[in-house]
């Protein structure tokens, strides 16, 4: 359980770096995928059944699905003459390393924190697809409607952006 | 068995590479997927919070957390529906994605 715990972080950090050092999109959003995969796994360490799935369809499925088609369709190649941009580098790289630190202080401090994961009791239910669709339907029935009508406005809104502009000059849009 | 701050600790660490990822990177798509990981980093301190909420290292009664999880994944999906539908649109008006190319608005 701990070994696997290892091995899933090890995977998703070490690609998650590869995401940010590969120079070409095409590898960043390969790595990506593997970077998800491995925090599908995480899920499934935390017993969080449904979460892993959704995480796996919807992230690793549609969207780097969508990103590898946007990178098909635009014809990103890598570029080799550029060279990094060492003020944005020497940026980023201070800003991790503070947050890492931050990090380890105040986890260093948070004594609930330092108790350890027991297996899942047998009293508990282990159908989280069923509790998660009742809290969803009961108590968070407005948001999930809301939710609706955001992915709406978002198909929309999509589907005007992408209209080609005014390709024989005598409409506006 | 792993403890409540491992994977707190891991949860920050993907946070802070897609942090960094967004400031050092100039390709505007990569830029999307870096803001991915760092919303996909706060489901993972959401789950581990809930699976370790009940004390003891028990789960908590509700499911609440796993529920704002599932919102934030919905949200995250049309974010980047239409974060790639306006890359096209600019890629089609300046024929680039590198953000060091795109200072129009720079005095």
């Amino acid at each position: 359980m701990s070994l696997l715990f290892y091995i899933f972080s090890g995977l998703m950090l070490g690609f998650g770096i590869m995401v940010i050092v590969c120079r070409n999109p095409l590898s960043s959003a390969l790595c990506l995928v593997i970077s998800f995969l491995g925090l599908a796994a995480l899920f499934v360490t935390l017993n969080a059944y449904f979460i892993s799935i959704i995480q796996v369809l919807v992230y690793t499925g549609a969207v780097m699905v969508l990103f590898l088609f946007i990178i098909m369709l635009l014809d990103i190649r890598e570029e080799k003459s550029k060279d990094w941009n060492f003020l944005a580098v020497g940026g980023g790289v201070v800003v991790l390393f503070g947050f890492i630190v931050q990090l380890i202080s105040v986890l260093g401090g948070y004594e609930d924190g330092k108790q350890k994961m027991v297996p899942f009791p047998e009293n508990l239910s282990h159908e989280d697809v069923k509790m998660i669709g009742v809290e969803i339907f009961t108590n968070y029935n407005f948001h999930l409607q809301v939710l609706g009508v955001l992915l709406l406005v978002a198909t929309i809104g999509v589907v005007v952006l992408s209209r080609r502009q005014g390709k024989e000059g005598s409409e506006n849009n | 068995m792993p403890t409540l701050n491992e994977y707190l600790l891991m949860g920050g660490l993907l946070f802070a590479i897609g942090l960094c990822g967004v400031m050092i990177r100039t390709n505007i798509i990569v830029i999307l997927m870096s803001l991915e990981m760092m919303l996909s980093a706060a489901n993972l301190t959401l789950v581990a919070f809930w699976r370790f909420g009940g004390g003891e290292g028990l789960p908590a009664h509700s499911y609440n957390a796993q529920v704002m999880v599932f919102f934030v994944i919905t949200v995250a999906a049309a974010e980047v529906a239409v974060g790639l539908a306006i890359i096209v649109a600019l890629f089609r008006s300046r024929q680039t994605v590198e953000v060091e190319e795109l200072r129009s608005m720079k005095g």
